[in-house]
């Protein structure tokens, strides 16, 4: 019984590698028989990342996105959320700050491409503050909002036990957005992922951004397109695990409930 | 045993109860109004409400839902200021809530985020850690957690909850204890169950106790003086003193009797 049921599980999380391998079997056939080259086959694909990587550039290109992604979200983090609480936590600022923020939040991130080149040129910089852009404005909306959803018991109940107002915010406050906080670090972590790599194609001159447009105005090598494109896709997936790790952390877990 | 109750008229600023020393008389609430406006309604919650409560005694304050109990409740824990008249404590006016007087919500005042053991340990971070152990392994085992100390409220059932949060309230060692309808999302044998709990700590623990209800029963069985309140704006319509030892017969003469003349004050028929 026991055996079975382990036999099951392992089956249920062997389900979407045999999904992948069927799927890259499809697009092994189909690349085949095209008649027009239109897109790369996977072994092709591999055999570029391969090529990448005894070049030097897979590592140096991951690294560069990765380290783009972890300035700007970073301090997007750093400054975004605790801004966010603030402002949620008086409701004054919230009623005045709103509508900027609402007439900014639709403006994409990529619009701000020409203004961030002419402040800091092409470069890290640019990129950098790109990302800080995308991500800073989600996360001080999600800080907001988890601090007006907080239950005035909780916070009656911390004032009763004498809790000065810094006590208030460590104890109470901060435990009772954590969970909000962690998906909204999720979501803005794909989201800065997505602008990291639109920046690179215009405002710098390496990472995997780069490594697309300059694939294909350099001898058009759609190989090394779609393998900048699966790189992405897969490094995507890994910062997502790593983010949803956290969401099992226990003192975290009752915010995901149902209840 | 033998019944000796007065079912006392309230009047402006005077009513008659057993308690008249001025050594046990702990808290005072004063000519309390309660108004608000709401879409340009002036809404008058509470009228003149008048009532003392002695050391160590049981009060519930019983009324029809929506009639400003908990607002009473509210004030007197500090948590509203009232728009008339004022609370003392011990002699001194309520200006904020305070540790020596803990509000024990719904069961979802327990914080989600802790333990039972943390929960417990909430209002004990200023005292040292060999007490703070003791106190928190005793409070565990008041309330019949043994064995639970590492959980996290959410896998915990409802009653369990409501028993955490009053252990974290006890566990600061208050003078009172405000209770604000806590097992009235419970089912009723868990209800049952909950209030045998709650008298067993209060005789072990004799802590003054304002316990807001809308349930009748539930007054009677747990109440030395029942205040009953009427609809909005609310008043004291009469105090009731159940003088019925513990652990009460609630089939007894005595105890139907107080029910019935509760069940008639409120209005109602004692008829389904």
């Amino acid at each position: 019984m026991g055996k079975a049921l382990s036999a099951m599980r392992r089956t249920v999380r062997l389900r979407p590698v045999g999904f992948v391998a069927a799927l890259l079997i499809m697009w092994h056939v189909a690349a085949a028989r095209q008649s027009v080259h239109l897109l790369p086959g996977p072994i092709d694909v591999t055999a570029g990342i391969a090529e990448l990587a005894r070049r030097g550039l897979l590592l140096k290109y991951v690294t560069a996105s990765l380290f783009r992604v972890t300035w700007g979200f970073t301090t997007a983090a750093m400054l975004g959320i605790p801004f966010g609480l603030v402002v949620g936590w008086w409701k004054r600022f919230e009623t005045g700050l709103n509508p900027l923020i609402q007439i900014l939040r639709p403006i994409s991130p990529l619009a701000w491409i020409p203004i961030s080149i002419l402040w800091f040129g092409v470069g890290d910089m640019a990129a950098i503050f790109l990302i800080f852009l995308a991500s800073f404005l989600p996360l001080t909306v999600t800080a907001m909002n988890a601090v007006a959803s907080i239950p005035a018991v909780h916070l009656n109940a911390g004032r009763n036990f004498g809790l000065s107002q810094f006590q208030l915010i460590r104890r109470v406050l901060y435990p009772a957005v954590a969970p909000q906080l962690v998906i909204g670090l999720r979501i803005t972590l794909g989201i800065a992922w997505l602008v990291v790599v639109a920046a690179e194609m215009i405002a710098v001159n390496s990472g995997l951004g780069f490594l697309i447009v300059d694939a294909r105005n350099a001898g058009t090598r759609y190989d090394l397109v779609v393998a900048g494109m699966v790189l992405i896709g897969l490094i995507g997936l890994l910062l997502d695990i790593g983010m949803r790790s956290l969401e099992k952390i226990k003192s975290l877990r009752w915010g995901y409930s149902e209840d | 045993m033998e019944r000796t109750t007065a079912i006392a008229h309230v009047g402006s600023g005077h009513f008659a109860h057993g308690i008249n020393s001025e050594l046990t008389r702990q808290l005072q609430a004063e000519g309390i109004g309660m108004s608000f406006t709401r879409d340009g309604n002036l809404i008058r919650v509470l009228e003149n409400i008048n009532l003392e409560v002695a050391k160590g005694e049981f009060v519930c304050l019983l009324g029809p839902s929506g009639c400003g109990k908990s607002t009473l409740l509210n004030i007197v824990a500090g948590f509203i200021a009232p728009t008339q008249g004022h609370v003392r404590i011990g002699g001194e006016a309520v200006r904020g809530p305070d540790p020596r007087r803990i509000f024990v919500f719904q069961e979802r005042g327990v914080f989600p985020w802790l333990t039972v053991e943390g929960n417990i340990a909430f209002g004990l971070s200023e005292i040292p850690k060999s007490e703070r152990i003791q106190r928190i392994a005793h409070y565990v085992r008041l309330v019949g957690l043994v064995g639970f100390e590492t959980t996290y409220p959410q896998e915990l059932s409802g009653g369990m909850k409501q028993r955490l949060e009053v252990a974290r309230a006890l566990a600061v060692n208050p003078d009172m204890l405000f209770l604000d309808e806590p097992f009235g999302a419970l089912d009723s044998i868990t209800r049952l169950i909950m209030r045998g709990e709650l008298l067993r700590i209060w005789e072990a623990e004799r802590k003054t106790i304002i316990f807001v209800t809308h349930d009748i029963e539930e007054a009677v069985q747990l109440a030395d003086r029942v205040v009953v309140m009427s609809a909005r704006p609310a008043r004291i319509q009469s105090v009731v003193e159940i003088n019925i030892d513990h652990p009460r017969d609630i089939s007894s003469r005595a105890y139907l009797e107080l029910r019935d003349g509760i069940f008639e004050q409120i209005g109602l028929a004692h008829k389904v």
